[in-house]
């Protein structure tokens, strides 16, 4: 069973492959530096403090709340 | 190429986000305001009428953990005390901003990354296509399903003494649900040659479902809303989240598939020549 993909106008071109090997230090660094932004807006001064004080904390207070990170 | 569609990812991130700080000023705002109303009165008057005898000072137990722990504040609480960082202006709105851009930022890469893996690799699918199922399995996986156990509450629902429990069940069950997740998807792609892709999709939702539920079943219940909350008010605000949320990942994976379907007969073309692909 075929699954022919529809796209409007242009032909299909297959998607190119990238190899694990090749992603593998975006992976590492990226998704660290990517994770460290998530913890920051996500639970930064709340279970756990990098920095000392409520500052991060009290500024993203709002996004933390509707994003739906425990807050406090 | 990596990097290109990274930098797509965080920027279409941002994007969204920005999308998503319009929802929740119009929909998630007045709820959280109107909590933060019930949490400064709730230690004090019952103005808010949803105590008609008014002598139940100690059934709203967060605000007076807050009072003992000394870290939990809102602009509006100023008054018992600690002087205030941010005015509740600037937490809805350039702190509310900030913190919607950081995400979209950060969930725009982690989902290239993602693609970037992906494509290729999930049969026929094309840009566009690829970008919106990574999206909506990706919305299932860390907001939605996670959110059924554990979901988001607004400032008065929650005990500052039991947040580090709360945090580590809540980023286990994330962390559960994309592994999950993870598994499903590459089962149910092994299964394809065999089975069909529609047998075989079955089996990996199947999968993603018997795991979530039996962790659902597993880890504690966290029922900390106090007594006398407006049970109107929590749905808006949850609903609101939810809204937030969608947009968001909408947003990435309608905008990211996008972008990359434009440019893909150029991306192929700047790979066979060995030229770095342009951002757009």
């Amino acid at each position: 069973m075929v699954h022919a993909a529809t796209h409007t106008g242009t032909t299909t071109l297959a998607l190119p492959v990238i190899s694990g090997a090749q992603l593998l230090p975006w992976a590492v660094f990226g998704g660290l530096l990517l994770v460290l932004m998530l913890y920051f807006v996500g639970a930064e001064q709340g279970a756990t403090s990098l920095i000392q004080g409520r500052e991060v904390h009290e500024f993203v207070h709002d996004a933390r709340h509707l994003l739906g990170f425990p807050c406090h | 190429m990596i990097g290109i569609l990274l930098a797509r990812g965080m920027l279409i991130g941002i994007l969204a986000g920005l999308l998503a700080f319009g929802v929740a000023t119009l929909i998630g705002e007045p709820p959280v305001e109107r909590a933060i109303a019930l949490e400064a009165g709730g230690g004090h008057d019952h103005h808010d009428g949803d105590h008609p005898d008014g002598g139940h000072h100690d059934t709203v137990a967060p605000h007076e953990h807050a009072a003992e722990g000394g870290h939990h504040h809102h602009g509006a609480e100023a008054a018992d005390g600690e002087e205030e960082i941010f005015s509740r202006g600037t937490q809805a709105g350039w702190g509310l901003l900030t913190g919607l851009l950081v995400h979209g930022a950060a969930i725009g890469g982690l989902f290239a990354l993602t693609y970037a893996y992906a494509q290729g690799r999930m049969g026929a699918l094309g840009p566009r296509g690829l970008a919106a199922t990574l999206a909506a399995l990706g919305f299932l996986a860390i907001v939605l399903v996670p959110g059924f156990k554990y979901p988001a509450n607004p400032p008065a629902v929650g005990n500052p003494d039991t947040i580090q429990q709360r945090t580590a069940l809540f980023f286990m069950l994330l962390i559960l649900s994309v592994a999950a997740m993870a598994t499903a998807v590459v089962t149910a792609r092994r299964l394809a040659a065999r089975w069909g892709s529609w047998n075989a999709g079955l089996a990996g939702g199947l999968l993603f479902v018997a795991v979530m539920a039996a962790a659902g079943l597993v880890l504690p219940m966290v029922d900390e809303v106090p007594e006398g909350f407006p049970a109107q008010l929590l749905w808006r605000f949850r609903l609101a989240s939810w809204g937030i949320q969608a947009t968001l990942w909408a947003g990435l994976g309608l905008g990211f598939g996008w972008l990359c379907d434009r440019a893909q007969a150029r991306d192929a073309g700047a790979l066979r020549r060995g030229d770095r692909p342009a951002l757009f």
